[in-house]
């Protein structure tokens, strides 16, 4: 032709949207809930949060590099994403080994083995936490006690959270007498409670979730459906018995509530595409964390119930459609 | 709060860029190339011979069939050739090239600016004068106007749908036409409600253009009814499902028509058309056209003779700038990106982008996170990742299930993907395989 036209179908025009704005809008809305960890934990804190990051990212790198001997991603964050939430669900005098073992199992068989970011069934970091949670249970059941800032890394004083207080109490003692002697709501509201790094704050990470959803990272679909199932859920055991259950509010507040349903069960990869199938994958997250809390083993169920969930994910998929235009004739 | 359509949509950057230019007569060429199919349908018959005087005006190929257009001469001289010439959709076509030598009309037309105001013309006349007059949609669809104001036996119509929301970024030329031609916009309403025989029109413009809803609120005043509706700026909104659901809240059926659910969708650029048309005997031979790109000098709006080459239209507009990297027939979300700057401009160009290189390619492509943003952008409610994967793995059978041809191709999936996946162009693989799978399906 003689000249040098791009000819390419349309559209001509794309939106400033990319993978890696989506991710740093992720990390940007961890932010308080790191400020509230970093208040009562310590640097510990930052140390934890630093090596699981640095090791998630490490691990990606060089498994696309020398193993798949492919493009490398890490600079779409998601495997930043993936440090940040597997620390934040580590208590925080874990060991520095096991956050590298943990990460490495997080990236390489949580994600890596899948083909990388897009194909993995199930949330890396919930991967990389649970396999830690189960091969070694005692480093991870051991909570801290917020001391502060200045606590030093590893020489923290650990207590029962307050879900694990609740859990061996039930069928029991009376709820409402161990309720005195665990935290308050304004304590579980705030972060000043025993718990991983990045739960103990229900206020910082609500603050987060506002900011998600103002950047349109996600909706509202996922969150408050596990939220309002969780409420209503307890809610409904605990007008029935209010001395053999805790309050709705308080299992909202403690333990991974928030931190699994705003930034874990949202995980695009891992959670359903239509608005539908996402309130049904709610209703089941909310569901199965209130039976593992209230009658399992586990004080908590947030990560088992989002596991669980991811896996039924492919099936909301192809079964939940969204609602079709001109699938129901109407005259109006 | 302002309508709009309840599924998807999106808001891309509207670069009206040309918005307040008024429309200004671009000066002819020295040959127009005029293709005999510029319209949706079966291609116009050549009734001209190489070396035979024309006049502005004057049939020059004539419609073949029922849903076919008469094409017109629109300028005076001689007949240059007859061959097979590049054009818009990137594919060589029969056309007729014709020497411009003055500018004079066929008799009988009114090129007078005198608003013709009366209406003496039958319903039925007024749809023979648009078949005489080969007028097509000029919203971009260009399908034969006289075959859409033939309702199909057994469906009845009872309003009509103006569609002046121009939701493509970019084209404004509807916009400056609404703003100059209010009146005859209003006459050519009326003439096409008569041609279908209803007493309801309802003229659907995005809040953007708030001197084009005032105006023609002020003027539908005069006519009996008319009447305007601002919608909220929302792209795809000039899709014909999404325009009629916004405004009457009808949800035309999966593979139905308008006239399914009593209504006709014909664009603010073809009442004018028809207007001149039955009004002023006045064929399809000009056309408002938008002249627009961010390198460009002189962006602006033209009233623009068939036939003239994109070229002639970039000079007036200061002519081709040095980054040049793309440039497109239509709006950036539908357009169609052109092999040629010397393609004529036809009666479905509403407008001309010349992109610079920094925009002319693609962001690369990157693994599909799954964050289903290309569903919440969806008009129709599908699910183009999935139709992506069912395009890409010749799934035709599960495309067609997922319905893959309710896909109007706005593209919106493709402009709000992340990871910058060519959704659409895998989509409109699959929607063509499904399309031919069913007329083979039909002709057993």
């Amino acid at each position: 032709m003689g000249n040098n036209l791009t000819v390419s179908l349309s559209p001509h025009d794309h939106g400033s949207e990319t993978t890696r704005k989506l991710m740093l809008g992720v990390l940007i809305a961890l932010i308080p809930a790191f400020l509230v960890t970093v208040w009562y934990f310590g640097y510990a804190a930052i140390m934890v949060t630093a090596i699981a990051v640095l090791s998630c990212v490490g691990f990606e790198y060089l498994m696309q590099k020398y193993l798949l001997k492919s493009e490398t991603r890490i600079n779409d964050l998601s495997a930043v994403v993936t440090g940040v939430l597997l620390a934040f669900c580590l208590p925080v005098n874990i060991p520095p080994g096991l956050i590298v073992i943990g990460s490495l199992v997080a990236i390489g068989v949580g994600k890596i083995s899948f083909g990388g970011i897009g194909n993995n069934p199930f949330n890396p970091a919930l991967v990389g936490r649970v396999f830690l949670f189960l091969s070694f249970p005692v480093q991870m059941t051991s909570w801290p006690v917020p001391k502060g800032f200045l606590t030093g890394y590893l020489d923290a004083v650990t207590g029962p959270t307050p879900l694990s207080v609740l859990n061996e109490s039930y069928d029991k003692v009376p709820v409402t007498d161990v309720m005195e002697k665990i935290p308050s709501h304004i304590e579980l509201l705030i972060g000043n409670m025993g718990g991983s790094l990045g739960e103990i704050s229900a206020l910082a990470l609500f603050i987060g979730f506002i900011y998600l959803l103002w950047k349109k990272i996600i909706t509202w679909h996922i969150p408050v459906s596990i939220i309002a199932t969780i409420l209503i859920f307890t809610g409904l055991l605990w007008a029935i018995n209010p001395s053999n259950h805790a309050d709705p509010l308080y299992h909202i507040l403690s333990g991974g509530v928030m931190l699994g349903a705003v930034y874990m069960a949202t995980d695009y990869v891992t959670s359903p595409m239509s608005k539908r199938g996402m309130i049904i994958y709610g209703l089941g997250i909310g569901i199965l964390t209130v039976i593992i809390r209230r009658w399992a083993a586990y004080p908590e169920g947030v990560q088992f119930a989002i596991l669980i969930m991811n896996a039924v994910t492919p099936l909301l998929n192809m079964y939940i459609k969204p609602k079709r235009f001109g699938e129901e004739v109407k005259n109006g | 709060m302002l309508k709009t359509f309840p599924t998807g949509g999106i808001h891309p950057s509207e670069n009206k860029l040309s918005a307040g230019v008024p429309i200004i007569d671009l000066p002819l060429p020295a040959q127009v190339i005029i293709p005999i199919s510029q319209h949706i349908g079966a291609p116009a018959t050549p009734v001209v011979e190489k070396g035979m005087p024309v006049k502005a005006g004057q049939l020059i190929a004539s419609s073949k069939g029922y849903v076919s257009a008469n094409i017109h001469s629109s300028v005076s001289g001689k007949i240059n050739k007859i061959d097979q010439i590049l054009d818009s959709s990137g594919y060589k076509q029969t056309s007729i090239v014709i020497d411009v030598a003055g500018d004079e009309w066929i008799e009988g037309v009114d090129k007078s600016g005198i608003l013709k105001r009366d209406i003496t013309d039958s319903g039925e006349v007024i749809v023979r004068k648009c078949l005489g007059a080969g007028i097509v949609g000029l919203g971009g669809a260009t399908f034969p106007t006289h075959v859409k104001l033939s309702l199909p036996p057994g469906k009845k119509c009872d309003v009509l749908i103006i569609n002046g929301v121009e939701c493509e970024p970019y084209l404004t030329s509807d916009h400056l036409l609404m703003v100059e031609k209010s009146d005859e916009i209003m006459v050519g309403i009326s003439l096409l409600m008569k041609a279908l025989g209803v007493g309801m029109a309802v003229i659907g413009i995005e809040s953007n253009k708030p001197d084009a809803i005032n105006l023609l609120t002020e003027k539908s005043k005069q006519y009996k009814g008319i009447s305007v509706n601002p919608l909220k700026v929302k792209y795809p909104q000039g899709g014909e499902k999404q325009l009629i659901k916004a405004l009457i809240n009808r949800e035309v059926p999966s593979g139905g028509l308008p006239v399914d659910v009593g209504t006709v969708v014909h664009n603010v650029g073809t009442a004018f058309a028809v207007y001149e048309a039955v009004q002023k005997n006045k064929p399809l031979v000009e056309r408002i056209v938008t002249i627009t790109g961010k390198s460009l000098t002189k962006p602006g709006n033209y009233r623009v003779r068939i036939g003239t080459p994109v070229t002639h239209l970039i000079e007036a507009a200061g002519g081709m700038p040095d980054d040049t990297g793309k440039i497109v027939n239509g709006g950036p979300m539908m357009g169609k990106a052109l092999n040629s700057p010397d393609v004529p401009v036809v009666k479905g160009t509403s407008g001309i982008i010349v992109f610079p290189k920094s925009e002319s390619t693609r962001p690369k492509a990157g693994p599909c996170i799954r964050c289903s943003k290309c569903i919440s952008a969806c008009a129709m409610g599908l699910e183009p990742y999935l139709l992506m994967v069912l395009g890409e793995k010749s799934m035709y059978d599960k495309a067609e299930k997922e319905r893959v041809t309710d896909c109007m191709e706005c593209g919106s999936c493709s402009y709000v993907c992340p990871a910058g996946r060519p959704l659409l162009d895998y989509i409109r693989l699959g929607k063509s395989r499904v399309n031919k799978m069913i007329r083979e399906r039909k002709a057993k």
